[in-house]
């Protein structure tokens, strides 16, 4: 079988031919090999004469597997390595490490995805799924064979992060990176900084009011002289490259209209999110006395003399109905985190006031997790009694005649017969939605999940970044959480930023287009095409010829096509190496 | 349900070109919801689709696929602001120069798939997998 005759230009002047390969199949646990014959696959390619080692391994990321691996280029003298395992959004950092560690260059180095784009797509062929993994091993192979050793580019960074959104993650990321030694400006769109927390008394689980927590954080931010506040003012422009770019911003409050420009390396995203309203109607929203739970919370904190009252009416009885907007089958799917343990915390502090109170608590089940369960327990010693309503069959709310509430539902361990219960008052736990931030979203070209929040690369491996280079998100924009959880995420960001700008530099990847000084004619057909200015001619004893400069190329390849000669190529993606690849994929393996 | 054998018809071969930012995330969460689509899909991420040579698209259909898809990116590429465009007469030239070898031009589609267009791409590649078959075997012998 005819294994590469077909790839042109074979590198190496020296020894033309033989490269040093090391081949790894993972099998991902059984991700991968519950579907994929990996010792097909292993065997279809150990023959491969540029193929040194093949080697199965049941976690390709694993530690030991990377020391292996390590072992193994320096032992045998590997110059190229392919990992086939997921996808390279996963571990393309991870193995470009192995190879660095290993002396190797990083860009010998080919992910090929035999899991998201193989076994979990072929779940139901496996014969499919084996067949296709040893193609794609083969074009990663050709690739790599034809791999030239690259430097990565270095580009100066500017020691500045650009915090957006002065919620409690904002304010507390903007600290933790003066702290680090970079400088900071808070860009705030209203008036006032401090976000949902800001607005908040007494929170859980340490009973701190949340004005007094945002309270601290603003006077911390007073003492540090590198971080710069902006209300009322909005991120409108984003340009430059990695590492380096102008952010304009537009400060509009009652005395200013201005457009300010900042030199930032990084961004950190907490804009928050929303919290769900209720449609009139909605478990009786809309009656008088049905409740958010943002609204209730002010009510509770605002109680004084002993007594909770509504509308001048002292409160005897309070009904809780949990999940309101979340957890739904059809609208928002997602748990929303906060809601659960902010509820019980509100009926310790209803018994606080007054421990008559009689507090029913309808829910699907109670996710005061982790310490937040001491508060449930608290809770119910405290006399709160929790009920549980089925999930398709959420509690009805109906005014009686003398002005009351009703609530009806019924209890999965009295059921199935109906319960109603006469309440004063019926809070309705309302959970968290993304804010609406359109101009933002598209300005940073931020991905959103299904579910409308802002998304991370990976939810545990990469949990701040974005595949948007530079732009660390953190906080409720990236999904519903508590404070603490939102804070952490900012406290990661604050890692993130430091890691890519305290070096003072970056390396970008060469993956640059380069022109072939040889075959270019001077045409001057590409001169015009470049976005980014980053092809110039110089002149030539036979007129001139076009140039690339590796700073100012973006790595598109969208002027790759537009030469007539075929004189320039995209690094990593040369026509070479796409062509071998395109044959290592034609190359089917009999079936065995 | 196998997509090979049973039938006895093979299931036509399918080059995916898709884009490392945005079609091939998209890509990666169909395979990451277990949405099926026909095994004999092969895809090489680029980083922008204006970048495909025609040469490449032709040398594929020589070299045993019977069909290329160009999952771009639609507005949304970060690169190039006129991508789509770009994308579009790379097709249109491809297609006249597979026109030339008697390669019909409903081989070569072209559609935007989004990062999280999961769905749309399983659906793009069973629909052209079947338009492919309709369309019978390669007039041309695999090179
Ligand atoms: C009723 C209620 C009770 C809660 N109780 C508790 C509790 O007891 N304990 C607890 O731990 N958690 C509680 N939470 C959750 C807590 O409020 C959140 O975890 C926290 O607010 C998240 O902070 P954040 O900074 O990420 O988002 P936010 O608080 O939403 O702040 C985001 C900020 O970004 C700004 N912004 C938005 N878009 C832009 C833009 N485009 N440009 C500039 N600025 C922008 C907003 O104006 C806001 O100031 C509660 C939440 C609610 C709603
Ligand atoms: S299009 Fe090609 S031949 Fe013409 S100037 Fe540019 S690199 Fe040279
Ligand atoms: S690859 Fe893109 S950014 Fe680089 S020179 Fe060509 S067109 Fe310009």
């Amino acid at each position: 079988m005819s294994e590469n005759p077909t790839a042109p230009g074979l590198p190496g002047d020296d020894e033309p031919g033989r490269r040093r390969i090391g081949v790894y199949i993972c099998h991902c646990g059984g991700n991968i090999s519950d579907y994929v014959d990996v010792a097909r696959v292993r065997a279809a390619i150990a023959d491969d004469p540029d193929v040194m080692v093949a080697e199965t391994t049941l976690f390709a990321c694993a530690d030991g597997q990377q020391h292996t691996m390590v072992h193994d280029i320096q032992n045998q003298h590997l110059d190229g390595l392919v990992v086939a395992s997921c996808s390279p959004k996963l571990h393309t950092t991870t193995f470009r490490g192995v190879s660095r560690r290993a002396d190797l260059n990083p860009y010998a180095y080919t992910q090929v995805n035999i899991r998201e784009q193989d076994s979990w797509a072929h779940t139901d062929d496996h014969e499919g799924a084996t067949e296709r993994a040893i193609a794609l091993v083969k074009a990663g192979i050709a690739k790599t064979r034809l791999s030239t050793p690259l430097s990565p580019l270095r580009v100066e960074t500017v020691p500045a992060t650009m915090v957006v959104g002065g919620g409690v993650t904002g304010l507390r990321t903007a600290i933790g990176l003066a702290d680090i030694g970079l400088s900071v400006i808070v860009v705030e769109r209203e008036a006032e900084l401090g976000g949902w927390l800001g607005r908040l008394g007494p929170t859980f689980p340490h009973d701190t009011p949340g004005r007094d927590q945002i309270a601290g954080l603003v006077a911390q931010i007073a003492q540090r002289p590198t971080i710069t506040v902006l209300t009322d003012a909005e991120l409108v422009g984003k340009t430059g490259s990695f590492g380096n770019y102008t952010a304009k911003v537009h400060v509009r409050g009652e005395t200013t209209d201005e457009l300010r420009q900042f030199q930032v390396g990084t961004f950190v995203i907490a804009t928050g999110a929303d919290v769900y309203s209720p449609e009139v109607g909605e478990l009786g929203y809309g009656i008088d006395g049905v409740v958010t739970l943002h609204e209730f919370g002010t009510l509770v904190d605002e109680a004084t003399g002993g007594a909770l009252t509504w509308h001048g009416r002292r409160v005897r009885s309070i009904a809780y109905v949990y999940c309101v907007g979340n957890r739904q089958a059809e609208g928002n799917a997602y748990c929303s985190k906060f809601c659960c343990a902010a509820t019980v915390h509100a009926s310790i502090k209803v018994s606080k006031v007054d421990p008559s109170i009689r507090q029913f608590h309808l829910h699907r089940d109670v996710r005061a997790y982790g310490r937040y369960e001491l508060l449930y327990t608290e809770s119910r010693e405290r006399g709160s009694v929790y009920l549980r309503y089925p999930d398709d069959a959420p509690p009805a709310i109906e005014q009686s005649a003398d002005g009351r509430l009703a609530v009806t539902l019924v209890d999965a361990l009295t059921g199935p017969d109906e319960l109603t219960i006469p309440v004063d008052l019926v809070v309705l736990v309302t959970g968290m939605v993304p804010r609406q931030n359109e101009a933002l979203t598209s300005l940073l070209k931020l991905p959103t999940g299904d579910d409308g929040f802002y998304n991370e690369i990976h939810p545990k491996l990469r949990p701040v970044e974005t595949v948007v280079d530079g732009v660390m998100i953190a906080g409720a924009c990236q999904g519903p959480k508590p404070a603490n959880e939102a804070v952490s995420g900012g406290l990661a960001a604050v890692t993130q930023s430091a890691g890519i700008l305290k070096r003072g530099f970056a390396e970008l990847d060469p993956l640059v287009a380069t022109v072939n000084e040889a075959a270019c004619t001077g045409c001057g057909e590409c001169l015009t095409t470049c976005p980014y200015d980053a092809i110039s001619a110089y002149p030539c004893d036979t007129g001139q010829k076009a140039l690339v400069s590796a700073a100012n190329c973006k790595g598109c390849g969208g002027c790759v096509p537009v030469c007539p000669e075929d004189a320039i190529d995209l690094l990593g993606y040369t026509s070479a190496q796409m062509l071998a690849a395109i044959d290592g994929l034609a190359d089917r393996e009999p079936v065995a | 349900m196998s997509d090979h054998g049973g039938s006895g018809e093979p299931t036509p071969r399918i080059l995916v070109f898709s884009t490392n930012n945005i079609s091939d995330p998209g890509i990666d969460l169909a395979g990451s919801r277990h949405l099926h689509y026909p095994a004999t899909v092969s895809v090489l991420a680029m980083p922008c689709s204006s970048g495909i040579k025609p040469s490449w698209i032709l040398h594929a259909l020589q070299a045993g696929q019977d069909g290329v898809f160009i999952a771009s990116d639609g507005e949304e590429c970060a690169y190039l602001p006129d991508c789509a465009e770009r994308t579009a007469h790379l097709v249109t030239v491809t297609q006249g120069l597979m026109a030339e070898q008697g390669l019909e031009p409903q081989r070569l589609k072209m559609a935007a798939v989004c990062s999280v267009c999961a769905e749309p791409f399983a659906k793009y590649m069973r629909e052209f997998a079947a338009a492919l078959s309709t369309l019978g075997p390669r007039p041309v012998t695999a090179g």
